[in-house]
């Protein structure tokens, strides 16, 4: 505890993980350390194991062995989780049942100049989810979770359905927006370029995983 | 010059949401108008009358007397008035405990869940009538009695169905991410869950009613209920039972066909709604 400054903000520790008991392993021995305001790479072939990884980071799976502490403390079960993610399908992460309106403030709400940046338009807020497209409801997950209480932000695939133009908006968007909150980023991604432009560091997820 | 012709049916007034609407207003219109009647009713009008007892319909008296002289007309619309307030506090309480058991089973999970399956069938297993039976016994029959027999006795169905509406979005993505959100169990509850269930709740509520008020009728009938002296279908209908062999006939056809015309009516609203809320059909 003397080297505090060593101390990385989040870490995985020999996580294991599997859906449930006899099936097999996804994640075995799995150990990842990321520092504060640290933007890192995940990349993999499919299948092994990426978003299950984000899943448990972000605290929406509890690995059967192993642990994951967010600045030394295991991850609050309970309560708002400082880990948040943003998933690959963005219809699916919102109530069909809720406008737009309610979806976005649903824990904290964003000020003017931050929907204007995201190019979110004021018309859409009074509308159900169907009636927005992938990209647009992409932004709202993405602002949603830009809360201050965030302080690390998982993006597994997030922009793999937009189109490259939308893609490059909402990278521009989200690297501004975690860098001026001073929020660590983790970025799944199959597009090595992407990864190589957005992220300072980058981890195979092959290479650390032991099954 | 010409405009533009844009082939369009005509638009025919009667389609099917209006037709729906229509029913369904026209039953609570029926039951309100019966239900305020009833409430508003001086007990005079199907007071005592010794001079006129057992006069067969005419206009003066439409359903005829009984034999204390006493106006069926007035007695039976006093009586359905009586059974649909019952059945709708019932059904109003009975939908509460299905919805909050409902809620609670799908959301808590483990014990909680098995908990309130266990209810349920217990509940389910034993015979409507003699469940109705017992409590309306225990509370000490009366008013008092029937009304809590028929408000706790059915819950289960609609608990079913709720924790079933509820099992398909608890582990959707957007609840875990509102859990992730710092989102208690209640909060989830009330803001995801509750609009969820609540076309399938509503109604089931409204297929309730007539339920609750055919068992207050049953239970009254078989001398579980209302006391003698006040006016219920049930006492009308088995007090007319004693004359119905002497050719006493209007004492049962007439109440009979009101407590048939109000369940019927609730029925209807109740399955023409069911097509109204179900995004399958609602735009046909």
């Amino acid at each position: 505890m003397q080297n505090r400054k060593e101390t990385p903000a989040l870490l995985a520790e020999q996580i294991s993980f599997r859906y449930r008991k006899n099936s097999p392993w996804i994640l075995q021995g799995v150990t990842l350390q990321v520092k504060a305001k640290e933007r890192v790479a995940l990349v993999g072939p499919s299948g092994c194991g990426k978003s299950t990884l984000a899943g448990v980071l972000a605290g929406y799976e509890i690995p059967e062995r192993g642990e994951v502490f967010w600045e030394g403390k295991p991850l609050p079960r309970s309560g708002y989780c400082p880990v948040q993610m943003i998933g690959q399908h963005p219809e699916q992460a919102v109530n069909p049942r809720w406008k737009m309106n309610k979806i976005l403030r649903e824990c904290w709400n964003p000020e003017e100049g931050l929907l204007k940046r995201m190019g979110i338009k004021e018309e859409w807020m009074t509308r159900w989810p169907v009636e927005l497209s992938g990209g647009e409801l992409q932004r709202f997950c993405i602002a949603r979770v830009l809360g201050p209480e965030t302080k690390f932000l998982i993006c597994d695939e997030i922009s793999t359905m937009l189109d490259v133009i939308t893609q490059a908006q909402i990278w521009q968007i989200l690297l501004e927006e975690t860098q001026s909150r001073g929020m660590g980023l983790l970025v799944i991604t199959h597009n090595r370029a992407l990864a190589k432009r957005v992220c300072t560091r980058i981890v195979d997820l092959s290479e650390i995983n032991q099954c | 010059m010409s405009r533009k012709s844009v082939s369009r049916k005509p638009e025919i007034f009667w389609n099917r949401r209006r037709k729906i609407l229509f029913t369904v207003g026209a039953a609570f219109v029926y039951l309100l108008a019966v239900l305020a009647a009833g409430m508003l009713m001086s007990p005079e009008r199907y007071g005592i009358n010794y001079s006129a007892k057992f006069t067969a319909p005419c206009l003066e008296h439409p359903f005829g007397t009984d034999y204390m002289g006493r106006d069926m007309f007035f007695r039976s619309i006093k009586g359905l008035s009586n059974s649909i307030a019952v059945g709708a506090l019932a059904s109003a309480v009975s939908s509460l405990i299905a919805l909050a058991l409902g809620l609670t089973a799908a959301l808590k999970g483990g014990i909680a869940d098995r908990f309130v399956n266990w209810c349920v069938d217990l509940c389910m297993g034993i015979p409507h009538l003699i469940l109705l039976i017992l409590i309306s016994f225990m509370m000490g029959r009366g008013g008092r009695g029937v009304t809590a027999a028929v408000a706790l006795t059915h819950w289960p169905e609609l608990t079913r169905l709720v924790r079933a509406e509820a099992l398909q979005i608890r582990s959707a993505r957007y609840v875990q991410a509102s859990y992730r959100m710092g989102k208690t169990w209640f909060q989830v509850a009330k803001e995801h869950m509750v609009p969820q269930v609540l076309p399938v709740y509503l109604i089931g509520v409204v297929l309730l009613f007539p339920h609750a008020i055919m068992h207050e009728a049953a239970v009254t009938f078989l001398g579980f209920g209302f006391p003698a002296e006040i006016p219920a279908i049930g006492v009308i209908l088995s007090e007319s039972m004693d004359y119905i062999t002497t050719g006493k006939w209007w004492m049962a056809v007439f109440p009979g066909l009101m407590l048939l015309a109000a369940v019927m009516l609730f029925d209807a609203a109740g399955e023409n709604l069911k097509r109204l809320l179900n995004p399958n059909s609602g735009n046909e």
